[in-house]
């Protein structure tokens, strides 16, 4: 169970991710994009990702992105979990 | 037989001649005038009541092609006005030619929805007209032509205007129509009337729209009377404030500026930065921004053009009252600064078109062109140019002068960042072809220079000057590492609009975009 | 050759727009902020936000500073951990006040490459002072470490410390920058200047940047990339003493060939600091494109 969280914001070149539990099973994300057509699949993969590294489970996640690269959404996302799930500290590799 | 001036003409020569005899009034003519100018101009002249009597006039009729030119940019209202009008009076299957589309045309789409308008040729095509295009809106697709294209193409009769409904600043009673006004500071001046005096010139009909009638004659002007039929008086033409606005600033987009000063670097060292060169650059932030770079250099070197031609900026008034620049050819005046100078500056030339760019007359002036700077939305690692479809395979941009000045330049320079946020600018394939490969020389990124391999010698001038020469893949495969590959767009199988090459030729099509 | 550091270009933590290409306008640094430009609430964003850009871009050639927060707020200690796991190539201290900051900011970095692997001294240290208890200490700070590759001067809180405001012609900052210089140089190693705040104002910057040039700083840091060029060419030496660089070391060369230590030119002894300017003359023209790498 995590706390409904944000990161990022709405500028060129981010991506703000809100993560909030949800009462059905897996990761849910609903994604718009404006470069949709071209890298949406792509996009939506890294959040997947990203969220489960994070120990995500059940949880939906609204993604707003301006064209943000890979590196920007594993780290928006990562805040975003972080923050949801009161975590402080991190593995850093 | 006697004829009105009491000579005797002989029968047989007469009827032989086929000539008619001489009568006091001639029936077209009406008796002989003695008003005086002022009261001439108002009572015997060109200007009709309103545009539906004028469309009336000109024997308008289904399945004609009517024309309209894009000087006024986004503050156009001319195209809105005629078509509403001709939709009000009933007509069917028109055919739009216009030099150019942009955003505000969006009522257009109402038009053909309810088959007023089945044909639409342009050089582009933007904002919600251009989507509801590139989803497939209109059944016969779309003709993209350059502007040269267009003007030879109308030039040859392969594009047949009927009507040309074209808007000025300012008109005289007679039909000496201009993009400015004279005697008037401000107003909806757009400067050059490039374009239109094609129109002007080879239309079966053409009625002005002003909303600015000037006492006679209206001179030196840009559609000179012998080529009017009509005069119509209207509100507005244009918004003022959207036609153009002051001086064309230069951008502060860091990226920008980066590409400007690094293509002004490749103009330095490319071996045609010489005394009495010539030179054009493209709209966009980076093209336009090269001419600041461009004036230190000049100024330092003192180096100067023989002219600068196509779509003139103050960057370009500034450098011509400064002594640099020669001559100007102005087919378009990108800002109200631009605008004044034509009627300031003897030597701020207004030229059409066909002067400009007509690719099959050698005199074009775009054939005596050293360097051209222009700009992508996207290019290929055979140096295509895609300047008409965005990232997202949607119709939202202009041919312009694209394909005619990077074959008619000795040099051609593209200036594009790297990356658009994500999208690669640098990519394998364009989604369209506008302009050829071969005819693209250089290409000015944000992260690196590509020569094409055409142009070898171009590579080792700019290897020498020390600019940091890579290769058109090497840009590609940066840019893919940044952002990944893109999937295919969701292209469908309705050809939606065809583009043509400078020659009249298709270069490539455009497919609806399906969601 | 010697790493230059005549432009350091300051880019905000929190903006993945300008962190995805802070190295392509041709600073010899790039510095991402975590501490001033970075809201109390979005620390941890912009942590992370570094973290993954240093691992995932190719900087190139560009050297990589991250400014972290003090090692006194509840942010320091973690944003070292996550720039050294990064492999950031030199950790900014902010408010550098004595040379204790610098050992316990040396420790934390020490800890953190032993954690993640990175080889033990690699990662350097660029000390900022911003006080007049950081100018008093400026060569006790220099010193600290080894890691240290640089001293710089933050003249915003440095004046107000002074109670005093900043003026056009710098009067006020005049003897911090000659403590710096002379620190920096009895240390061996770099001086950096502050900021200079209007981005418009390229007269004045240039104006500025020949005064601490003079004074013998190596460079400053830059707020906007437009800052790059007239501080480049400030720094670019002329054609007539590149040549007469290049004949000092071509003749230091030509010495050590014969096996003597005595170099002389044109009939006249070149002294070792002659030469050292020479070398960095010519260094200077490298990075400027005037010369061949060789």
């Amino acid at each position: 169970m995590i706390n409904p969280a944000i990161a990022g914001t709405m500028e060129s070149g981010d991506i703000m991710i809100e993560i909030r539990d949800s009462e059905n099973k897996g990761i849910h994300i609903e994604l718009e994009s404006t470069v949709m057509n071209q890298f949406g699949k792509q996009i939506e993969k890294v959040i997947e990702e990203t969220a489960k590294a994070c120990g995500l489970e059940n949880v939906d996640i609204i993604a707003k992105d301006k064209g943000s690269l890979d590196c920007t959404i594993r780290a928006r996302v990562t805040t975003a979990a972080m923050r949801g799930c009161g975590k402080t500290e991190f593995e850093w590799k | 037989m006697i004829n009105a001036a009491k000579r005797d003409i002989p029968q047989d020569v007469l009827e032989k001649s086929g000539l008619p005899l001489y009568e006091e009034v001639n029936p077209k003519l009406g008796p002989r005038e003695t008003m005086a100018l002022d009261e001439r101009l108002s009572k015997k002249n060109k200007i009709l009541p309103g545009l539906e009597e004028a469309i009336r006039q000109v024997g308008l009729k289904d399945g004609m092609t009517i024309s309209f030119h894009h000087h006024f940019r986004d503050g156009e209202k001319i195209v809105n006005l005629v078509l509403d009008k001709i939709a009000e009076m009933g007509f069917k299957n028109i055919s739009v030619a216009a030099s150019s589309l942009s955003s505000v045309h969006e009522p257009m789409i109402e038009h053909i929805k309810n088959g007023v308008v089945t044909h639409i040729e342009t050089s582009g095509l933007r904002g919600k007209l251009a989507n509801a295009i590139s989803h497939g809106i209109l059944e016969d697709p779309v003709i993209f032509r350059s502007h040269g294209g267009r003007a030879s193409a109308i030039k040859n009769g392969d594009l047949h205007i009927d009507v040309a409904f074209l808007g000025a600043a300012s008109c005289d009673p007679y039909g000496n129509a201009s993009g400015y006004t004279l005697d008037v500071e401000g107003d909806a001046a757009c400067g050059s009337l490039g374009y239109a005096k094609v129109d002007a010139q080879y239309a079966d009909k053409v009625v002005i729209l002003t909303n600015n009638i000037v006492g006679y004659p209206n001179m030196p002007c840009a559609i000179p009377e012998t080529q009017v039929d009509c005069i119509v008086e209207v509100e507005s033409i244009g918004d003022p404030n959207k036609i153009s606005s002051g001086a064309t600033r230069f951008t502060k987009n860091p990226h920008d500026l980066l590409i400007s000063q690094l293509a002004a670097k490749v103009i330095e060292a490319s071996g045609y930065f010489k005394e009495g060169f010539s030179m054009q650059t493209g709209s966009g932030g980076a093209s336009l921004a090269v001419t600041r770079f461009l004036r230190d250099m000049m100024i330092e070197k003192d180096i100067h053009a023989s002219f600068a031609l196509g779509g003139i900026t103050s960057q370009i008034v500034s450098m011509h009252e400064e002594g640099l620049i020669g001559r100007i050819l102005d087919v378009q005046s990108f800002d109200t600064v631009a605008a004044q100078s034509i009627k300031k500056n003897k030597y701020h030339c207004e030229i059409d078109a066909n002067f400009y760019a007509n690719p099959f007359d050698e005199g074009s002036a775009l054939h005596q062109l050293d360097i051209v700077i222009l700009s992508a939305l996207e290019v290929d690692t055979d140096f295509n140019v895609n300047v008409l479809t965005g990232s997202d395979g949607v119709i939202r941009g202009a041919i312009g002068g694209h394909p005619d000045t990077a074959a008619g330049a000795a040099l051609t320079i593209l200036t594009a960042p790297l990356m658009r946020g994500r999208m690669p600018t640098v990519m394998k394939e364009v989604n369209t072809v506008v302009t050829p490969g071969s005819t693209i020389d250089v290409v000015v990124t944000d992260q690196g220079i590509a020569v094409n391999p055409r142009r070898p010698e171009i590579r080792e001038r700019l290897l020498k000057a020390r600019l940091p020469v890579t290769t058109i893949e090497e840009l590609q495969q940066k840019a893919e590492k940044l952002a990944g590959v893109p999937e295919k767009l969701p292209f469908g199988e309705k050809v939606v609009a065809l583009v043509t090459y400078r020659d009249g030729s298709v270069i490539d099509v455009v497919r609806n975009i399906e969601d | 050759m010697e790493r230059l550091r005549r432009t350091m270009l300051f880019v905000p933590g929190n903006n993945p727009g300008m962190l995805a290409d802070a190295h392509i306008y041709g600073s010899d640094s790039v510095m991402f902020d975590l501490e001033d430009s970075v809201s109390l609430g979005e620390k941890d964003a912009a942590r992370m936000l570094v973290y993954n850009a240093l691992k995932t871009i190719d900087y190139g050639e560009v050297e990589t500073v991250v400014r972290v927060n003090p090692l006194s707020t509840p942010y320091g200690a973690e944003d070292i951990k996550a720039m050294v796991a990064a492999g950031v190539q030199v950790i900014r201290m902010p408010k550098t006040e004595t040379a204790q900051d610098v050992i316990d900011t040396e420790k934390a970095i020490e800890a953190a490459e032993i954690a993640y692997g990175r080889e033990v001294g690699s990662t350097k240290i660029l000390t900022a002072v911003e006080s007049a208890l950081g100018i008093v200490n400026a060569y006790a700070i220099a010193t600290a470490s080894k890691r240290i590759i640089g001293i710089a001067l933050g003249a915003e809180d440095y004046a107000a410390n002074l109670k005093t405001t900043r003026s056009k012609d710098g009067v006020e900052l005049f003897y911090a920058r000659s403590v710096i210089v002379v620190a920096a140089r009895a240390a061996g190693i770099d001086a950096l200047d502050t900021v200079y705040s209007n981005v418009n104002d390229t007269e004045g910057l240039i104006e500025q940047t020949k005064l601490i040039k003079q004074l013998g700083f190596d460079g400053k840091s830059i707020i906007n990339p437009r800052q790059i060029d007239p501080i480049q060419q400030v720094y670019t030496p002329t054609t007539v003493e590149i040549e007469k660089a290049m004949r000092i070391v071509a003749a230091a060369e030509e010495a050590e060939k014969r096996g003597s230590g005595v170099v002389s030119l044109d009939g006249k002894m070149v002294d070792k600091p002659v030469y050292m300017r020479a070398l960095r003359v010519i260094n200077l023209a490298k990075a400027m494109n005037l010369i061949d790498e060789d």
